[in-house]
This record gives C-alpha cells, structure tokens and sequence, in this order.
C-alpha cells in the first residue's frame, strides 16, 4: 500500500512502532503491594515491595511516573555491554544482535526512568553512538543493493525503527530493479498513466465544481 | 460469525493454540494488515473475542469503580483497556482504507469479496454506489457518451482500466517466526532463501504471500 500512491510513507509511524515496544517485558522492583494483574494483553504480578517482578514496559512507566517501582534497566543496557556492541559495530560490516526494538526501549526508559539507569549520559551518549554507525552501515548497505540482481535483501539483525526507516527507500529500490528486470516492464508502464488519473479525481473535481 | 471470513477461522484455531493472548495475535493481525499491499483475511473469530475482552474488561472497570477499588489500579487497567480498543481500532480502521482504495477492483474480485466481513462488504457496497454517482454527477454524465464508465477510459477500452489495484508485487519486510528452511521465492525456482528464526527479509509481497496468510511469517 505504502508504494502505490505514497511512495514516502512508511508503514509504521514512530508512535506506533513505540507503542508495539511498550509491550515488551522489563524487570520492575515495585514498592507497594497490588495483588495480580489480570490484562486482556496478559497477567501480570502479584506485586510485593522490594520483590522484582516482569512487567511490560507500558505498566512499568506507568508505575514508574506515580513512584511506585523502581525499573531495572536491561543487561544489554549496561555500559560494559554497549562499549563492546559499539566496538563489535566499528569493528564488523554485520549488525549486532540488539532487541528488535532497542531504540525505543532506550528511549522510553532514558525519558521515563533515568534515576534507575546507572550512568545515564554514558549510556544514552551510547546508544547514540551505536545508532548513527548502524545508520551509517546502513547507507552503505544500500549502495550495494544494485549489485546482482536482488531479490531478496536479507535485513539481519536490523531493528524494528531501522526497518522502519529505510523501507520506503529500500522497497521502492527494489520494486524497480524487479521490474526493470521482468518481462511485464513495458505493461507496466502502460498502466501507470492510468493510475495517476485515477488517483488525480478528487482535486479534478473540485476545478469544475460550480 | 459470518461466512465471509469462514477461511480464517481454522487458521485462527491454529494461531490460539499456537499463541499466547488474543492481545498478541490482534497485534500481528493489525501488523500484518498495515503493512501488506491487498486486504487480508478478515480475521472474524479474534474481532469476535477481543470485542467480548473488551466488553468485559469495561465492565469490570466499572464494577471496580462503584466498588471503590484502588484507583492506581483502576487506571492501570483503563490502559490496558485503552490499548487493546487501539489495536482493534486501527485494525478495522485500516482495512476501511484498503476497502476504500481499491474498492472497485475488490467488488469484481470474488476472492477478495469473501475476505471482507458482513459489514464491511456493506460498507464497500455503499460506497462503491456513492463513488459511482458522485463521479457520474460531477464529470461522467457531461462526457461524450464512449467516456461516461467510470471503471474505463473509453468504450474502446479492452478492460476495467481506471481500476486501482494493489500491487502485489511491491515490496515488503518480513519477519520469521521459525526456522522454514530453504524456500523458493518465484515459479522459476531460480530464487531461493533459507529462512531462519527471526530472520528478516525485504522481498515481494506475492512470493511470501501464502506464509503470511499462513501465519509462518510476519510483515512488519
């Protein structure tokens, strides 16, 4: 749908892709008392103080921003882990295996919990460092596209925002390189012309609206 | 629930055994739809369930109110609440869209007919007429009598040319949820992937087609 009409859009908006982060689960140390938490989206507690619990990371924030738990901030998020995974993302042409949505975890809990995250700045300054090199391997990953035809592009490793950013490009990329190289090409764009009128109707109509 | 989604509901059988919550499978329903190029299967038996949840859901909240209960606690479902409405929402919401795009070509296509549910074949049906009319009072019916479809450029058109269609070939990014093993991507056989847990893969839509329909696979 995103390529037909809409060439720039991507399929998520970045609310959307946090709000699918939001469910992933997180260690929470509460300090109050509540007894299970019976969820459409699943169960959750009982909660004891100073008893660490899962949470998804909706509740945990929520919980977070009345005070009543600290969050425990995942081990991937710890400064000895991103140095290496920094150094491991310099280092190699392959993207480092991080949750499938680091960047939105990262965010969510740097805005909602850094009093729980040790060295916050370290971490944040980070998470940032890793992201402009994934985006950096990125763009280059994309001069490369050309080269035999690709039918497949294997993504791996790629996060869920990463995807997310480089789908319109990459799909739309792709869709001409499959075309240019079908035999169908020259249907094709016999038909596009038409599209476009179509599409086109509705400001048409307002021109000789009288 | 209606015989326009009777396919999905054996595969939807499979998915709850398979799957947790119907909060998760509402998710991937949602995923997959927003980002697949045609209108899927309507997903009826999982509407029908997270409707009754959420029915229920609001109707303890306000028990839990009346009740008294912990408003920390009360709020902490109203998200939950809120979240699955959303979900459900835009669910339905994005294939009022696709239905809207490409309505003319789904009327015509049988098989794309029986993916809507009782109610949005309504609603197609409804708009498709008021389309119709609108283009036939504003521009058509002014028109030299060859150019007056709406579905054809002229009279000399050989087929429905001012159709939108989605394009089933535009790409999309997948994601795996078990190892599949090596799987061929075109008739041809000359393409060939070996799909993995987790791997993720930018390729046409209509290759995975049959593993998205399937739930083997998801689009994200």
């Amino acid at each position: 749908m995103a390529s037909a009409s809409d060439p720039h859009a991507s399929a998520f908006s970045a609310a959307e892709l946090e709000f699918l982060a939001e469910d992933e689960t997180i260690e929470i140390v509460p300090n109050l008392k509540m007894d299970a938490l019976n969820f459409i989206s699943g169960d959750f507690g009982p909660f004891r103080p100073q008893i660490p619990a899962q949470a998804p990371l909706w509740l945990a924030v929520a919980l977070k921003k009345r005070g009543k738990c600290t969050i425990r901030a995942p081990e991937w998020m710890s400064v000895v882990n991103l140095t290496q995974v920094l150094e491991a993302e310099r280092d190699s042409d392959k993207f480092q295996p991080l949750p499938f949505h680091y960047v939105e975890i990262s965010r969510l809990l740097i805005d909602h919990a850094r009093d729980d995250i040790p060295d916050i700045y370290m971490v944040r300054s980070l998470v940032e460092d890793i992201k402009d090199v994934r985006f950096h391997k990125i763009g280059k990953g994309l001069e490369s596209i050309s080269a035999g035809g690709t039918f497949a592009l294997k993504l791996k490793n790629l996060s869920a925002m990463e995807a997310n950013i480089v789908r319109p490009f990459v799909t739309r990329a792709l869709e001409t390189f499959y075309k240019l190289g079908s035999s169908d090409m020259i249907q094709e764009t016999d038909h596009a012309p038409n599209r476009q009128q179509t599409a086109d109707r509705g400001p048409r109509r307002q021109l000789k609206d009288r | 629930m209606d015989s326009g989604a009777g396919e999905s509901s054996a595969a939807d059988d499979y998915e709850s055994l398979m799957s947790t919550t119907d909060a998760e499978l509402l998710k991937t329903a949602w995923r997959n739809e927003k980002a697949a190029p045609e209108i899927l299967n309507f997903a009826a038996d999982l509407v029908q369930r997270s409707r009754q949840q959420i029915q229920l859901m609001e109707e303890m909240v306000d028990d839990y109110i009346n009740d008294g209960v912990d408003p920390l606690t009360v709020s902490l479902y109203q998200i939950d609440l809120d979240r699955t409405m959303f979900l459900l929402r835009s669910y339905l919401r994005t294939r009022l869209q696709k239905i809207e795009k490409y309505v003319f070509h789904i009327q015509k296509t049988a098989e794309e007919w029986n993916r809507l549910s009782k109610q949005e074949q309504k609603f197609a049906s409804r708009f498709a007429g008021d389309i119709k009319n609108h283009l036939d009072q504003s521009v058509l019916s002014r028109l030299p009598d060859q150019y007056q479809s709406h579905l054809r450029q002229s009279a000399a058109s050989e087929e429905d040319d001012m159709v939108p269609e989605p394009q089933l070939d535009s790409y999309v990014v997948c994601r795996s949820k078990k190892y599949l093993g090596t799987y061929q991507l075109d008739d041809g056989g000359e393409e060939l992937i070996n799909i993995e847990v987790d791997d993720m893969y930018a390729l046409p839509y209509k290759a995975i087609k049959p593993l998205v329909e399937s739930g083997q696979v998801d689009l994200v």
